[in-house]
């Protein structure tokens, strides 16, 4: 326990607080307000209200297909399928970055294989609109991590919707769609609202898929630290991505205590 | 049981009273396929990536099919000393992982159950606390001589499995009947040790199979703290060869994909025959 | 349970026909021909060993599984190609068919929500149908917070709420402990009686069967063996597979002689006209009440085993190369220690045959199959 407890205080505890203290120093090691405030403005501000619109996009919207594919794989009869699927949303769960930025450039990319068969019938995306170099084109590849992985969450927690309470509520005159409503979905509910917050984490922190799609071009909070990191900033900002990362824990904060206020409500039953 | 969404839009249908009978059931027929077309889209929207970023390596400037990109691969400059930085990486990130959470999870199941709520959230949160932020505290944290080193990027490595590792291991303990093994290993005289060597541990095969899996995918596609420690493990090599040659990076980025997923498939064929094998035997 | 008026007695329950129901299941053929019918108000139990059929009948009746062949009719309607909701049944599960987000009130009150009933008059109806099965104060509690019989008291209350044709309990006793079993079961009975509904019971318990139902209907392999009054079922069973199933027996060969057997030298009646004895050799099936002992140091009998049970003492008994059960009373019981040497005798007036069994030791088990199997 010990080892554990020391290693991940070292690992985990002293480099984030850190990150919070140098949020408020200057370079010259002061005390002081100058970088929270330089990150609530402009094009950091943008870079924060850009990241949250695409964590909020990319959190609902897998979450939703997620729960309907878990459920499609769930309710079928091939054990092979479940296997398959298991195995392989476990992959694509943890896959992201540098791989997954190849193979969409592949397919959605101007001379993309998806572009070309689609140019075929008079469908090509980018005549209409569409761009995968940016905030919705990193939103799309998001969606190629974040469905399997809400998959990955969900599915114990349709393990646990018993067939008896399908089939007591049918018996007393309950149809399907009725069923869903007032127990299926409410079971469900505190597990869904569980995926969806680890979905919002994931692609709020996502920064190797966007960094490597748009070669840093998209205005993320995470891409902004990794130009201050990488010294591509203007001269005296040093300390402000440590403000941003702070900015990041402050959002997750306010995350997380949402979510746990709705899920006490969602779960009352549970307790 | 039948469907969601198939539910939901036969229930418009089937509330209405006056459809005739007939057509409600075709209604309901058709809905019947709703499980065929989600996994089939599903499928596409999984397999076309997969497909171009194959076809793409697989091909040369002029859209001819060629070998060329994965025959030129190994003799791209750099790409050898990424390689290895990254099993190594790997191996060492593996190491430490098994050392510090088997021992811990064990000891948290057996004799610290009421401490298992807090093991929960300790390790979730380098889900929450993002690997950008984390990294830019741990190079600000870390000792010059730490930072010099390749393997700063392991230590980090570990705490991002946590969630992984833990997760595993504490539904393979979950699984057992962890008390009694080891009382009954004891009462026989086994030591502690031996316990944990000869008994707990075959018990929790899969747990570390699955375990060592993740901790190896995540390692060997770890692309952004390894870019901003500047060391040029495999996915940052790939990100910048992409200017020289993108075919030859599209290949590498491919090649180490089927890579990661022949290794799990064999681990977890492997894994799978071997508790065929101790179920047959166990019935004997 | 509570005197309670809130469901009125309808004084007449529904008539429930069940007609060559076949249903596959890949290969095996849970319900082959399966047939019953059920007179309105009467309380039949579905009593088999598992895998017999006799919950997928009930899922049948209830329309959750589909038929491949044979006709559902209640009070003269073919429900057959009616689904589960519409078909006005109330349910009652093995366990945990509570839904976990209602309290119990609200779960009480679910079917009459679906059948869009204000919420004013449906609460008042739910918590007097606790009150009918005992829960009133528990209204506000969920399904976790109560304890297994209390689940089943309310799930009672909630296929009851909505006044159904007819009550089906899938072994809703099955998952509870002996003393809450029993509870349970008399007054499901004695509430069943009250409300005259008809009820259809499934149970592998012939204890349960016996004491509970009008009819027990024993099953094996998808049919229906025999159907008859717990009385009849355990005195005039129609095959040697009932006479096992029911009670307890211990199979004897014996010789015959004309219309009768020779039991422990003795002659003695074979029971009931419809054991039409067949040709070859028979043995007898001896219930352990059947057969009285008494101490006699010069025979070749000896108890082997005592099992005290409380008001009776099982003894077995070495007869040749057969054990047999006895009982005698639990007083008398005190010398037979085991390996006093015993003479056995038929105190019955008849006893039940079968064809002889083709295993070398004849020990059977309580359940009807040979113990060594």
């Amino acid at each position: 326990m010990a080892p554990f407890a020391i290693y991940t205080i070292l690992g985990l505890g002293v480099p984030t607080a850190a990150v919070i203290e140098l949020a408020f120093r200057s370079n010259s090691g002061k005390v002081t307000l100058a970088n929270v405030r330089t990150v609530t403005h402009g094009v950091y501000r943008l870079g924060f209200e850009n990241s949250l619109l695409i964590s909020v996009i990319s959190s609902v919207i897998p979450g939703i297909l997620g729960l309907v594919l878990a459920y499609a794989i769930y309710t079928s009869r091939g054990s092979l399928l479940k296997r398959v699927v298991a195995a392989a949303s476990g992959v694509l769960a943890n896959f992201g970055g540098i791989n997954l930025t190849f193979m969409f450039i592949a397919t959605l990319g101007t001379t993309g294989v998806l572009t070309a068969w689609m140019s075929v019938v008079g469908l090509n995306p980018w005549n209409h609109g569409f761009n995968l170099y940016s905030f919705y084109g990193v939103a799309v590849v998001y969606l190629y991590f974040q469905i399997p992985l809400m998959v990955l969450v969900i599915t114990p927690a349709l393990g646990g919707l018993r067939p008896a309470w399908r089939e007591a509520a049918e018996n007393l005159g309950a149809s399907s769609f009725r069923y869903w409503r007032t127990v299926g979905l409410p079971v469900l509910l505190p597990s869904m609202l569980g995926g969806m917050l680890l979905l919002f984490g994931s692609a709020f922190a996502a920064y190797a898929t966007a960094e490597t799609l748009t070669a840093g071009t998209v205005t993320l909070t995470p891409i902004q630290i990794g130009d201050v990191l990488n010294g591509n900033l203007i001269s005296g900002e040093q300390n402000v991505g440590y403000a941003l990362g702070f900015g990041m824990l402050i959002v997750l904060a306010v995350v997380m205590v949402l979510y746990i206020l709705v899920r006490r409500r969602a779960s009352r039953w549970l307790r | 049981m039948a469907s969601l969404v198939a539910d939901i839009a036969a229930e418009d249908v089937l509330a209405a009273p006056d459809i005739p009978c007939v057509r409600r059931r075709r209604l309901l027929t058709r809905f019947r396929y709703w499980r065929g077309i989600v996994l089939l889209i599903a499928a596409a929207y999984f397999l076309i990536p997969l497909y171009a970023g194959l076809r793409f390596s697989f091909q040369n400037d002029y859209g001819h099919w060629s070998l060329y990109a994965v025959k030129a691969l190994p003799a791209q400059t750099g790409f050898g000393a990424a390689f290895f930085l990254s099993l190594r990486l790997g191996a060492v990130t593996l190491g430490l992982v098994l050392v510090l959470m088997v021992p811990t999870a064990i000891y948290v199941h057996l004799k610290l159950p009421r401490v298992r709520r807090l093991m929960d959230f300790v390790t979730i949160l380098p889900i929450v606390i993002p690997p950008i932020v984390l990294i830019l505290g741990i190079l600000h944290a870390a000792p010059l001589w730490l930072r010099a080193s390749p393997y700063l990027l392991s230590l980090a490595y570990v705490i991002l499995s946590y969630p992984f590792v833990y997760r595993s291991l504490d539904a393979g303990l979950s699984a057992i009947d962890l008390r009694t093994l080891v009382e009954a290993s004891r009462s026989l005289g086994g030591s502690f040790v031996r316990t944990l060597l000869h008994v707990l541990i075959p018990n929790l095969r899969s747990a570390l199979v699955s375990a060592t899996v993740l901790t190896l995918a995540l390692v060997l596609g770890e692309f952004t703290m390894a870019q901003l420690d500047l060391w040029t493990t495999l996915p940052v090599w790939i990100y910048q060869f992409q200017q020289d040659d993108a075919h030859v990076a599209t290949a590498a980025a491919m090649l180490t994909l089927v890579g990661t997923w022949l290794l799990l498939t064999v681990i977890v064929l492997l894994d799978r025959s071997q508790s065929r094998r101790a179920v047959r035997q166990g019935l004997r | 349970m509570v005197d309670n008026p809130v469901v009125r007695n309808p004084g007449e329950g529904a008539r429930v026909k069940l007609d060559g129901l076949v249903r596959m299941f890949g290969h095996t053929r849970a319900l082959d021909g399966f047939s019953i019918s059920i007179e309105p108000g009467e309380f039949v139990a579905l009593l088999g060993p598992s895998g017999c059929g006799k919950t997928t009948a009930l899922r049948v009746l209830a329309g959750f599984e589909s038929l491949d062949s044979g006709s559902v009719v209640v009070d003269g309607k073919d429900l057959s190609q009616v689904r589960a909701q519409k078909r006005d049944m109330g349910m009652v599960f093995q366990s945990y068919s509570l839904f976990p987000n209602m309290n119990a009130l609200n779960n009480v009150a679910y079917g009459l929500r679906m059948r869009r009933q204000r919420p004013g008059p449906r609460k008042a109806k739910a918590s007097q149908l606790l009150e009918l099965v005992g829960l009133a104060d528990q209204a506000s509690k969920y399904p976790h917070q109560m304890s297994g019989g209390q689940q089943q008291r309310v799930a009672l209350a909630r296929a009851l709420a909505v006044e159904p044709r007819v009550l089906l309990l899938d072994e809703p006793l099955s998952a509870l402990d002996a003393k809450v079993r029993a509870e349970l079961r008399d007054e499901i009975r004695a509430l069943q009686t009250r409300l005259a509904i008809t009820t259809v019971f499934v149970t592998h318990d012939q204890e349960e069967a016996l004491s509970m139902a009008d009819r027990v209907c024993v099953m094996s392999a998808g049919r229906n063996v025999q159907t008859a009054t717990p009385v009849t079922l355990y005195e005039r069973p129609a095959t040697a597979f009932v006479a096992e199933f029911v009670g307890v027996s211990s199979r004897l060969p014996v010789e015959r002689i004309g219309d009768e057997i020779v039991v422990f030298g003795e002659r003695c009646a074979v029971r009931g006209a419809e054991q039409a004895i067949s040709s070859g050799t028979l043995d007898a099936l001896l219930r352990p009440e059947d057969v009285a002992i008494e101490v006699d140091p010069s025979a070749k009998e000896f108890v082997t085993h005592r099992n005290f049970l409380g008001a009776s003492t099982r003894l077995i008994v070495q007869v040749g190369e057969i054990s047999i059960r006895v009982d005698v009373r639990s007083d008398l019981a005190a010398e037979l220690e085991p390996g006093t040497r015993v003479r056995p005798k038929v105190v019955s007036r008849d006893v039940l045959v079968a064809p002889r069994m083709n295993v070398s030791v004849a020990d059977v088990s309580a359940n009807g199959h040979p113990a060594h199997v």
